[in-house]
C-alpha cells in the first residue's frame, strides 16, 4: 500500500458479528499504538443482508476510513459467497480467509434457486485463499456463536499481530461469562491458520 | 484519554466536553447513535422527541432560557424541523444551540439524497463539516462557542460515513457552561414582522462577520504542496483524495462551510492551474468558487450522486482504477435485507398481500421490506407520516373515479405515528375518509435500532415515563371504527382486514406485537410471556415439499433439494406460528411435538 496503511476487510451476513470481531480488532491495533480508522454502514440495509468492516491502520497517518477495491491486504469472511461478493477489494496477490459456511440469501430461501455450487474452488482459483471451518471448530467450543472471534484469532495470525495483549482485549470488551470461552475460541482461530502465506 | 469513536459517538463528546446542558433528537440513521450517546452521559438532560421539529423546538426553548443545546436527526428530518429553524435564525440564541444534520449520500438507509448545506445557506446559519471522529469532537465542541459568540444557531453537518466510522478521538474533561441569566427580550424572541424586518438586518451584518471568521477559522486550511494542482473538498471526501493524491496535489480543506471563505478561495485558487472540487452531493462549493470567477473541475469530472470514495476519484480523474481480482460473479446471488424471523409484519403483510384492488400506503419503517417479493404489499411511500394523509388524498380520489372500487390500506409503525402520523389520522377522521388505516405497533422505534418512543414507557435514558394509550389517542382523534388484533394470528388478521373492507367509514387497525429483537421490558414479560421461546420443526411424515410455507418469506425456513422437503433454522426460528398457520398439510409444528 501507499504510506504503509494497511487493509483488512471483514465481510458476512448481518448478525455474525462481525462488528464485534472489528471492534476488538481495532481496540487492539490502537492499544499496540497504530493510528486506526474503520468504516462500517449500519441500518437497514442490514437486515440479514450483506455486512462489512473495513479496517485501516498505519504506523502513520491514516486517511481514509474505507479500502479501495484492489487493495486489501487481507479478506476475512465469515460467510462462503460474501467473500467472493467482496473480493474485487482484495488486492491482487493478498489473502483471504474464508469460513466454509453457507448462509442462503433470499432467492435460495424462497426456492427459487439454489446456493452456487463451486464457490470454494472460484476462490482458490482466483486468490490466495484459506478455507477453513470456523463453524465446526466454534460448535466443539460448544456455541456457534464464538465463529466471530475464531476469525478473529485467524486474522491476527496472518496479519502478524500476535505480539498485541488480545486475551486483555477481549476479556475487556465481552461480558465476563462469556470472556473464557472467547479467549479460547480466539486461539483456536490462530490454530486454524498454520501457515503465514508469503503475499503478507 | 484517547478513545477509538465512531462520529457519532464523537460528537455527543464534543458536546459533552462543551458543557451542553439540554439535547433533544429523533431517531433516524445514520444520526441516531449522538442521541443515545448523549443519553449515557449524567450531566446531559437528553430526550427523544416525537419528530424532529419538536426536538428543535425544545432545543431552542432551551437555548432561549440560557442553556447549552443540541437537537440531532438525519437530514430528511430537518425538512421536518425547518420551520423553527429558519425563524430561530432570526432570532439568534441565548445558550449556544446547535443543530446536527447527518445527510446520507448514497442513501444507505434513506429514501433521498438531499444536501442539507443547503439549508445552512437558506437559513443563513453557520456551518461545520468535520472529516473524521476526532473533527467530530473538536467541531461540536467548539459550535457552542460559535453560536453564542456570533448569536447564531449553528449546523453540524455530518455524512454517513463521517458518523459511522470509527478513529481515535483525544478526550478532554467536561468543561461546565453556566447556564446563562434569562432576560425578557422581546425584540430579539418575539418575531412579529415589525421586529423580524430589524432582524433581517442583523442576519445580514452577522454573516459578513461569519464570513471573515470563515476566512481566517482554524477549520478552512491550505496545504501547499509542490504543482499546480489544487483540490478543495470538505468532509470525509478530504481524507479520500489524500488517499488518492498524497502530496502529488496542494489542498484547501474547508471545514467551516457557510459562510464560505471567499478570500481563501480566491487565494487558493489563483495560485492553482488546475483545481478539482471534491464534494458530496450537491456543487455547494463550487457553485460559490464559479461565483468568484474561477472554473474547477467538479461535476464536470465527478458523480453527481454516491459516495466520492477512493475508487471513484481515481476513476474519475484518473479514468482507471487499482488492477482487481477477476471472478465469476453468476457465483454471487443478491442478499436483500429482509423482515427478521419472528418479525410480528410478517403475518400481516403476508395476508395483506393477498388482497385484491387496494392500493397499500407504505410510511418510514422495516415494512417498507413488505414492499418486495414474497409480500409486493406496498405501492408508495414518500416520507415519515405520509402513509394516511397520502392514503387519504389516493382514497378521496379513487371514490371520486366512479366504478373502480379500489381501496387504500395505509400502514406505519408505532413511532412514525407518533412522529407525524398523528396530524395524518386527524386528515382521514375529519374529512371523513373510508381508507383503512394501520398502526403495526412493535412496542419500539425498531428500524433505526430500538428507541425508547412516546408509547414504549421509557424514555432516552431507559427510565420510566408516560406511555401513549394508541387506541385512546386513536379515538380521540375522532376515529370510531378501531380494533386491535395480534399480527401473527392469520385468521385474526383476515378477520379485520375484512371487517375495515366492509365499512364506508374511517378505520384504524392496531396490530400488537413486541418486534423480535426488543430488549423485553417488564411491562413486556407480563404482556407477552410466551413471545419468542418455542420454535417449530418440520414432522417430515407429513411435508410433501410444496414450499407454500416460503410465501411467507421467512429467513429461517429453506427448501432442501436433497430431503425434498422445508428445513428450519433452528438458531434463527422464534415460534411465532406464521409458517404453522400457512402449511397446507400441517406439517410445521411446535418442536416438541415433532420429536414427539
Amino acid at each position: 500500500m501507499l504510506n504503509n496503511t494497511s487493509s483488512i476487510l471483514l465481510v458476512g451476513v448481518g448478525g455474525q458479528g462481525t462488528i464485534l470481531a472489528s471492534k476488538l480488532l481495532t481496540t487492539g491495533l490502537m492499544a499496540a499504538g497504530f493510528d486506526v480508522k474503520m468504516s462500517e454502514i449500519h441500518g437497514m440495509s442490514q437486515r440479514g443482508g450483506s455486512v462489512s468492516s473495513q479496517v485501516r491502520y498505519s504506523r502513520g497517518k491514516v486517511e481514509s476510513p474505507v479500502i479501495e477495491k484492489g487493495s486489501a491486504d487481507l479478506l476475512v469472511s465469515f460467510e462462503k459467497m460474501e467473500a467472493l461478493r467482496w473480493l474485487e477489494y482484495l488486492k491482487v496477490g493478498g489473502c483471504a480467509v474464508v469460513n466454509d459456511y453457507e448462509i442462503p440469501p433470499m432467492p435460495v430461501l424462497s426456492g427459487k434457486t439454489e446456493y452456487p455450487a463451486g464457490i470454494g474452488e472460484e476462490l482458490c482459483a482466483r486468490a490466495d485463499t484459506i478455507l477453513v471451518d470456523a463453524a465446526g471448530e466454534a460448535e466443539k467450543l460448544g456455541n456457534a456463536k464464538v465463529m466471530n472471534v475464531l476469525l478473529l484469532g485467524a486474522t491476527v495470525r496472518l496479519m502478524g499481530l500476535e505480539e498485541i495483549a488480545w486475551e486483555t482485549i477481549i476479556r475487556g470488551n465481552v461480558k465476563p461469562a462469556f470472556a473464557g470461552l472467547n479467549v479460547q475460541a480466539f486461539e483456536a482461530g490462530k490454530a486454524l491458520v498454520q501457515k503465514t502465506p508469503a503475499t503478507l | 484519554m484517547k478513545q477509538l469513536m465512531t462520529g457519532d459517538e464523537a460528537v455527543a463528546r464534543g458536546a459533552y466536553e462543551a458543557g451542553v446542558h439540554f439535547a433533544s433528537a429523533y431517531p433516524g440513521t445514520p444520526s441516531t447513535e449522538i442521541m443515545e450517546n448523549l443519553a449515557s452521559y449524567p450531566e446531559i438532560k437528553a430526550e427523544w422527541a416525537p419528530n424532529e421539529k419538536v426536538a428543535a423546538e425544545a432545543a431552542i426553548g432551551a437555548s432561549i432560557a440560557g442553556g447549552r443545546s443540541m437537537a440531532s436527526m438525519k437530514h430528511v428530518g430537518v425538512n421536518v424541523a425547518a420551520d423553527p429553524i429558519f425563524t430561530f435564525a432570526y432570532t439568534g440564541v441565548n445558550g449556544g444551540m446547535v443543530l446536527v444534520s447527518a445527510d446520507e449520500p448514497g442513501m444507505h438507509s434513506s429514501q433521498n439524497e438531499q444536501d442539507n448545506r443547503n439549508y445552512a445557506k437558506a437559513a443563513r446559519i453557520a456551518m461545520l463539516e468535520p472529516s473524521d471522529s476526532q473533527e467530530c469532537k473538536d467541531m461540536a465542541r467548539a459550535a457552542f462557542d460559535l453560536s453564542e459568540r456570533f448569536d447564531t444557531p449553528v449546523m453540524l453537518r455530518l455524512t454517513t460515513r463521517v458518523c459511522h466510522s470509527k478513529g481515535i478521538v483525544e478526550c478532554a474533561p467536561r468543561k461546565e457552561a453556566p447556564i446563562k441569566p434569562y432576560v425578557k427580550n422581546v425584540d430579539k424572541y418575539v418575531t412579529v414582522p415589525a421586529h423580524s424586518r430589524v432582524l433581517r438586518y442583523a442576519v445580514e451584518k452577522r454573516t459578513e462577520a461569519l464570513r471573515e471568521y470563515s476566512n481566517n477559522c482554524e477549520w478552512n486550511r491550505t496545504e501547499y504542496n509542490p504543482g499546480t494542482t489544487g483540490v478543495i473538498a470538505s468532509g470525509v471526501a478530504c481524507c479520500y483524495a489524500k488517499e488518492v493524491f498524497g502530496d502529488s496535489v496542494s489542498y484547501l480543506k474547508l471545514g467551516f462551510t457557510w459562510p464560505l471563505p471567499d478570500r481563501l478561495i480566491t487565494e487558493f485558487c489563483e495560485k492553482m492551474e488546475t483545481v478539482y472540487i471534491i464534494e458530496e452531493n450537491d456543487p455547494y462549493i463550487e457553485d460559490e468558487v464559479r461565483r468568484l470567477g474561477f472554473h474547477p473541475h467538479g461535476r464536470d469530472t465527478f458523480p453527481f450522486t454516491g459516495e466520492l470514495m477512493p475508487d471513484v476519484i481515481r476513476q474519475s480523474v484518473y479514468g482507471s482504477h487499482r488492477e482487481t481480482i477477476e471472478y465469476d460473479k453468476a457465483k454471487v446471488l443478491p442478499r436483500p435485507p429482509m423482515l427478521c424471523a419472528g418479525c410480528p409484519h410478517r403475518g400481516f403483510f403476508y395476508e395483506l398481500g393477498k388482497l385484491k384492488n387496494v392500493m397499500f400506503a407504505g410510511d418510514i419503517g422495516c415494512y417498507t421490506l413488505a414492499s418486495a417479493p414474497p409480500y409486493n404489499a406496498l405501492d408508495f411511500n414518500i416520507c415519515m407520516g405520509a402513509s394516511l394523509s397520502a392514503g387519504h388524498g389516493a382514497q378521496t380520489v379513487f371514490d371520486l373515479n366512479k366504478g373502480c372500487g379500489t381501496r387504500v390500506v395505509a400502514v406505519l409503525g408505532d413511532s412514525t405515528f407518533f412522529h407525524t402520523g398523528i396530524p395524518s389520522l386527524i386528515e382521514v377522521a375529519y374529512n371523513n375518509s373510508n381508507s383503512i388505516n394501520v398502526i403495526l405497533d412493535n412496542r419500539i422505534t425498531g428500524m433505526t435500532g430500538h428507541q425508547e418512543n412516546p408509547g414504549s414507557g421509557y424514555n432516552a435514558k431507559g427510565e420510566p415515563a408516560a406511555a401513549i394509550d394508541l387506541e385512546t389517542m386513536v379515538r380521540a382523534c375522532g376515529i370510531k371504527n378501531v380494533r386491535v388484533v395480534n399480527p401473527n394470528d392469520l385468521a385474526a388478521v383476515r378477520e379485520t382486514l375484512s371487517w375495515a373492507l366492509s365499512l364506508d367509514a374511517p378505520s384504524v387497525i392496531i396490530t400488537r406485537w413486541p418486534c423480535v429483537l426488543k430488549r423485553f421490558s417488564k411491562e413486556d414479560r407480563e404482556e407477552f410471556p410466551d413471545a419468542f421461546k418455542t420454535r417449530v420443526a418440520i414432522d417430515p411424515a407429513r411435508c410433501i415439499g410444496c414450499k407454500i410455507c416460503l410465501k411467507c418469506g421467512c429467513p429461517a425456513l429453506s427448501y432442501s433439494p436433497a430431503a425434498k422437503q422445508v428445513v428450519v433454522d433452528r438458531n434463527q426460528c422464534v415460534g411465532c406460528g406464521v409458517c404453522s398457520q400457512i402449511c397446507p398439510k400441517s406439517a410445521i409444528v411446535e418442536e416438541e411435538k415433532a420429536h414427539a
